[in-house]
């Protein structure tokens, strides 16, 4: 059914850091890479190589500039699926394609299932669900489900492959429904948000927010360069040769 | 939102049929209107294939149409499964209904139970299509106080207007069913002017800073993650009805709502002949300008997802 879990037994999902996410693009990369071959796949691609390019991401990274009375910044900003505690784009679902896992919160699609109505994308605030046309079915970010459980891997890459492919750690992945997990821990050290609080959609993804400024900038300019001051004799001869 | 045809014809015609497929199960049902075996066929053929040609065109825009029969099954939680089960549960009683008033030719007894059993599925069926809107909080035009009524009204309106000029082409036009017409068009114009003015004013709480988490200031869009135009903007950044918004709002005030209300006003000045043609002239006029209505309320809802492309 497309009614909700009352309970989750985890609450698996990403933290985010606005502060060092240098906007290097490697998280979509492996994102797409892995997920045109897994649980959803294929991630398809229309006209990749002509006028219109279009396809399926998970994860898009938007560059926005911030300014406020403290000055100016820019801010990369990876935009994928939130895995919401109350996700509407589930409760849409007309045939149950949709759902969320008891276990570990998780929102999946079971593709076998979608009609394609488009109806959830329209219900995600984010736009986290993106449709394949090409199959005709919605698709969306797994939180890598086919990595994060797979024995096959080593201990250390059974994470999403955005956050292994991260290389300034900007993203971690981990359990937020437990107060003691390092994940849960970073954001209230560092006062993680939700994104769209006021929509109710409870996300469980966090948005680390950029430090604030930190005023340690040089103060005092570089000194000035002084222009050359022209010479007699050979050298003379020389720096003028050499201007003209 | 990106109007979809399939989607824009959907409501439109479910919306006339259902609402004449609800006045004939009163009106009929309780012998207001009289059986005849003629009027009855066009009458229920009418509203039955709008409904009918509706709910296929809905199929016309999903990505597996053969897999449709699924979104019988999430009624508990999916307004669009509600939906679903509403328009075909009332398709049983529509069937039983018209069995008896146009083939058997009786009013009163299982008819009219039946006929008020239609006409409650479908008054059932609007709201949930009206619910299916209503309750995207993403599109805050759509997730207003004025979307469910307005799709009551407009489903009143229409099918009010189609059953005038159905009794007026077989000459058993009735002064209060015209009237109620007319009264309907100008409620329904009334209730759009209203939305309108809603939608303009509305100070929507989700804004660039809440959807990036970016506290305070000014946040603007420097870059989007690609250089083409994704899913996401095709379907949810269309914009060019933003743009051309005051014209078409004049097209749909003169299509829906002016142009037929004028021509019912004529009819009920002029002998039959010609009352019928501009009875059934003002069904289709409006019926066209439904079409333009029903665009604009998908053109012009802005999710917020275009918040996150600087739109």
């Amino acid at each position: 059914m497309t009614c909700l879990p009352a309970h989750t037994d985890k609450k698996l999902g990403l933290v985010i850091d606005l502060d060092t996410c240098v906007g290097c693009q490697a998280c979509v990369t492996a994102c797409k890479e892995w997920n045109t071959g897994g649980h959803m796949a294929p991630l398809t691609d229309i006209d990749p190589y002509g006028g219109n390019v279009d396809g399926v991401w998970f994860n898009r990274v938007h560059s926005y500039e911030h300014t406020t009375e403290m000055g100016g910044r820019t801010v990369n900003f990876p935009r994928s699926c939130l895995h919401c505690e109350t996700p509407a784009c589930v409760t849409v679902c007309p045939t149950g394609a949709s759902y969320k896992r008891a276990s570990d919160g998780i929102v999946l699609i079971d593709e076998s299932k979608c009609i394609g109505c488009k109806l959830c994308s329209w219900a995600c605030p984010y736009g986290a669900r993106e449709f394949d046309t090409d199959v005709g079915v919605m698709k969306k970010c797994t939180l890598c489900v086919d990595r994060i459980y797979n024995d096959n891997l080593a201990e250390e890459d059974r994470v999403p492959a955005c956050v292994a492919a991260c290389p300034t750690s900007a993203r971690h992945f981990g359990d937020l429904g437990d107060p003691a997990s390092a994940v849960s821990q970073l954001v209230a050290e560092r006062g993680g948000v939700d994104l769209m609080p006021e929509m109710g959609y409870k996300p469980t993804n966090k948005y680390l927010p950029p430090r604030a400024h930190t005023q340690r900038a040089a103060s005092v300019p570089a000194p000035r360069l002084e222009p050359v001051k022209a010479e007699g004799g050979f050298l003379g001869w020389v720096d003028r040769m050499l201007s003209n | 939102m990106h109007p979809a045809a399939s989607v824009v014809f959907f409501t439109t015609a479910t919306g006339a049929g259902y609402g004449l497929l609800g006045l004939l199960g009163v009106l009929g049902g309780l012998g207001f209107v009289s059986a005849d075996f003629w009027l009855g066929l066009i009458g229920m053929g009418l509203a039955l294939g709008l409904i009918a040609a509706g709910l296929l065109s809905s199929t016309g825009h999903l990505g597996r149409p053969e897999r449709a029969w699924r979104a019988f099954s999430q009624w508990r939680s999916s307004w669009l499964s509600r939906e679903g089960v509403a328009s075909v549960a009332t398709l049983i009683p529509a069937g039983l209904f018209g069995i008896g008033w146009v083939l058997f030719g009786r009013t009163g007894g299982w008819v009219a139970v039946a006929g008020l059993l239609a006409a409650v599925g479908a008054v059932v069926t609007v709201c949930t299509t009206g619910m299916i809107y209503a309750s995207l909080k993403p599109i805050a035009q759509w997730h207003s106080p004025y979307t469910l009524p307005g799709y009551l009204i407009f489903s009143a309106m229409t099918g009010s207007m189609l059953l005038n000029a159905l009794l007026q082409a077989f000459a058993v036009g009735a002064t209060a069913i015209a009237t109620a017409a007319l009264l309907l068009t100008f409620l329904g114009w009334g209730w759009k002017l209203t939305t309108w003015r809603y939608n303009d004013a509305l100070e929507i709480a989700t804004t660039a800073n809440t959807a990036t988490g970016l506290a305070g200031g000014t946040v603007r869009s420097l870059e989007w993650p690609h250089t083409e135009e994704n899913y996401l903007l095709k379907e949810m950044g269309f914009r060019i009805a933003r743009k051309h918004a005051a014209k078409l709002r004049l097209i749909t005030q003169v299509l829906a709502f002016a142009l037929p209300a004028l021509l019912l006003a004529l009819a009920f000045a002029l002998p039959r002949p010609f009352a019928a043609v501009l009875s059934v002239l003002a069904a289709i006029v409006q019926f066209a300008g439904m079409l333009v209505e029903r665009w604009l309320f998908f053109a012009e809802a802005k999710h917020t997802v275009t918040l996150y492309y600087g739109r």
